[in-house]
């Protein structure tokens, strides 16, 4: 099988090093109200010293109401032939709806700026048939955006939920954040991040937020199972294609969560598994008994390393940590809306004085859900 | 052991106060700086939301207040000023401080006292992980860090001198919704993880599962309860707090079993 040949173009960083780590925050309206993106613009600048303008990125949810039965496609792409190539294979699956340049504004700083594209469509039910063995929408999506990333050279489709979008790319979250007018957005989720690369390089598509689906997850910290999950999520027909370590986390969530069926507290017992030491202590036999056997399940889902991560599928906002707490978490709550963040002055300027504020604990998942 | 007198807690007429609304953290340092420079000796931060470094490496005679969440490192390479914090604090309070006092009225993130070699910290709510990591004694320099409520895991990690004390006292707000009042939880896992010097001090129960194997649990002693002495009415003054009642204890004591837990770890 042919692997994508394209060579994102990293940026040097050696000039940018700052003894900082990343950005996150997020926020969640749990009655569905429509929050403006100024709230989460300002959040995530407020943490300039987490990030050194090498990423920065943007994921709502509700945005697209007149297109909300469709699948948002978020397109970048090196050229406009690149566009083209990537066009002829969602025609070839796909119904388009309409299709335009993602909206943006001139900022003098951003360079390397690729073709930002929107396509909203509707897979073909012969696109589902295809993939087989009872397939559903989902999975063919995740089949043709594999395929893309893979394939079409110089092509990535970046976000593929409904009513739902990531914006991201190499800049600080200013700069992304008025490139792409987030403030000018109204969501009912938000996640934002200020990226510091260290292992991986700085390229557009490596920026987060990493989506699929309805997904979209940040991420501060490193991976060190990178490449047992990557191989792990291989044999489900998940493919690797954008250079850093957090794309693993956000297809292991649909693996499990979608696919597996399991609830956010399971998924973060495969991810953030706890030590056998704190199993054996475990007084309930049931308890016990599930826990040894997630471990022996999804040893290959096991992510080791530093991480919290925000996630969301657009019906939760999840914040979750390693299980040995590396990296910082901060979570509050002030009437409908819930907020996470890596430090408590990001809650802080855009909610000066919540009803509830703590720090989550390590390995457990944090989960907001909007309510039905 | 180094007791300097600490500046008075509340700033009197004389303070400078500066506005640090929406101040870039170097901005506000450096308004700091040159307030201290021109002889300011008792200065309140109005506004503070985020902004690092607060109170790095300064030195002598001098009282700030921080009114807001300060960010990350405050009070760093400090030696000798107090610093009051009417709010919570984030991570790594008095990293590598050596002389001076901060007291944070809420609660504190991770790393407070993070390799600390001298002067005390004091926390009245709840702190996070890795409380007093690398803290260590030398000489004259001996770090105290004092938390008013409960610590998260990790507590001590690698400690190689000072003293830690943990007082489960209610109040703090750190501790996520539903699990505030988890019994025996004042430690968390893993305290005390490759300790080789100093003492935690824990008021109430230990569950030695939740301690790491190089560390040894006993009735706190004669000695522990001096240094209690010496430090918690200082602590309960600079939160208003009954100092009677806290000293009651009982005490229990955390220590190293050796002064080299790993020295044949890598040896075969």
């Amino acid at each position: 099988m042919l692997i994508n040949v394209h060579r994102p173009s990293p940026v040097p960083d050696l000039d940018f090093k700052v003894p900082s780590g990343c950005g996150l925050t997020g926020l969640i309206s749990q009655k569905g109200e429509l929050l403006p993106g100024d709230a989460i613009y300002r959040s995530l600048c407020s943490m300039e010293e987490r990030g050194n303008g090498l990423g920065a990125g943007y994921a709502a949810y509700g945005i697209y109401p007149d297109f909300a039965a469709n699948r948002a496609f978020h397109l970048m792409c090196d050229t406009e032939d690149a566009r083209r190539a990537a066009e002829a294979v969602l025609r070839r699956d796909c119904t388009i709806r309409h299709d335009e340049p993602i909206p943006t504004s001139p900022v003098k700083a951003l360079k390397n700026i690729p073709v930002l594209w929107r396509y909203f469509l509707d897979i073909k039910p012969e696109a589902v048939e295809r993939v087989g063995g009872g397939a559903t929408e989902p999975d063919a999506v995740v089949r043709l955006v594999m395929e893309i990333n893979r394939k079409v050279d110089g092509a990535f489709v970046f976000s593929s939920g409904r009513n739902m979008g990531i914006f991201k790319g190499v800049g600080n979250p200013e700069e992304i954040g008025e490139f792409f007018r987030i403030p000018a957005y109204r969501a009912n989720v938000w996640i934002g991040h200020n990226r510091f690369p260290t292992n991986s390089v700085s390229w557009w598509g490596g920026a987060h937020p990493f989506g699929l689906l309805d997904w979209s997850l940040v991420h501060n910290g490193e991976i060190s199972s990178y490449g047992t999950n990557r191989r792990y999520l291989e044999s489900y027909g998940y493919w690797c294609t954008l250079q850093t370590d957090t794309e693993v986390m956000a297809y292991l969530f649909d693996l499990l969560v979608r696919r597996h069926g399991l609830d956010f507290d399971l998924a973060a017992q495969v991810m953030a598994a706890p030590f056998w030491t704190r199993i054996e202590r475990e007084e309930d036999p049931e308890a016990r008994r599930l826990s040894s056997a997630l471990r022996a399940v999804y040893g290959g889902a096991l992510v080791s390393g530093p991480f919290a991560v925000l996630v969301s599928d657009g019906k939760s906002l999840v914040g979750l940590n390693d299980r040995i707490k590396l990296r910082p978490l901060v979570a509050a709550r002030k009437g409908s809306v819930s907020y996470i963040a890596s430090e408590e002055a990001a809650i802080r300027c855009i909610c000066p004085d919540p009803e509830a504020l703590w720090m989550p604990d390590a390995g457990v998942p944090t989960v907001v859900t909007v309510e039905a | 052991m180094t007791t300097r007198a600490p500046a008075p807690a509340r700033p009197g007429p004389a303070a400078v106060v500066i506005d640090a609304t929406g101040l870039h953290y170097r901005v506000l340092n450096e308004r700091i700086h040159a307030a201290v420079a021109a002889g300011a000796r008792s200065i309140v931060l109005e506004g503070v939301c985020g902004q690092r470094y607060i109170g790095d490496g300064l030195e002598g005679d001098l009282a700030i207040e921080v009114r807001g969440v300060p960010g990350s490192d405050l009070g760093a390479f400090m030696r000798g000023p107090r610093i009051d914090v009417r709010a919570n604090a984030q991570d790594g309070v008095g990293n590598t401080m050596s002389d001076g006092l901060v007291a944070v009225h809420g609660d504190a993130g991770d790393i407070p006292g993070h390799s600390m070699r001298g002067g005390r910290v004091y926390i009245r709510g709840d702190a996070g992980y890795r409380v007093g990591i690398h803290m260590k004694a030398y000489g004259d320099e001996f770090p105290v860090v004092i938390v008013g409520g409960t610590v998260r895991d990790f507590v001590g990690e690698y400690m190689a001198g000072g003293l830690l004390v943990v007082l489960g006292l209610p109040g703090g707000h750190g501790r996520p919704p539903g699990r505030a009042n988890d019994a025996g939880r004042l430690l968390g896992d893993f305290a005390g993880t490759g300790m080789h010097g100093g003492a935690i001090l824990v008021r109430g129960a230990v569950d030695p599962r939740c301690v790491g194997r190089e560390v040894a649990i006993d009735p706190a002693g004669p000695a522990d309860l001096a240094a209690l002495g010496r430090f918690l009415p200082e602590f309960c003054a600079a939160f208003g707090l009954d100092a009677a009642p806290v000293m009651a204890g009982p005490f229990q004591r955390l220590s190293p079993r050796s002064n080299r837990p790993y020295g044949a770890l890598y040896a075969y």
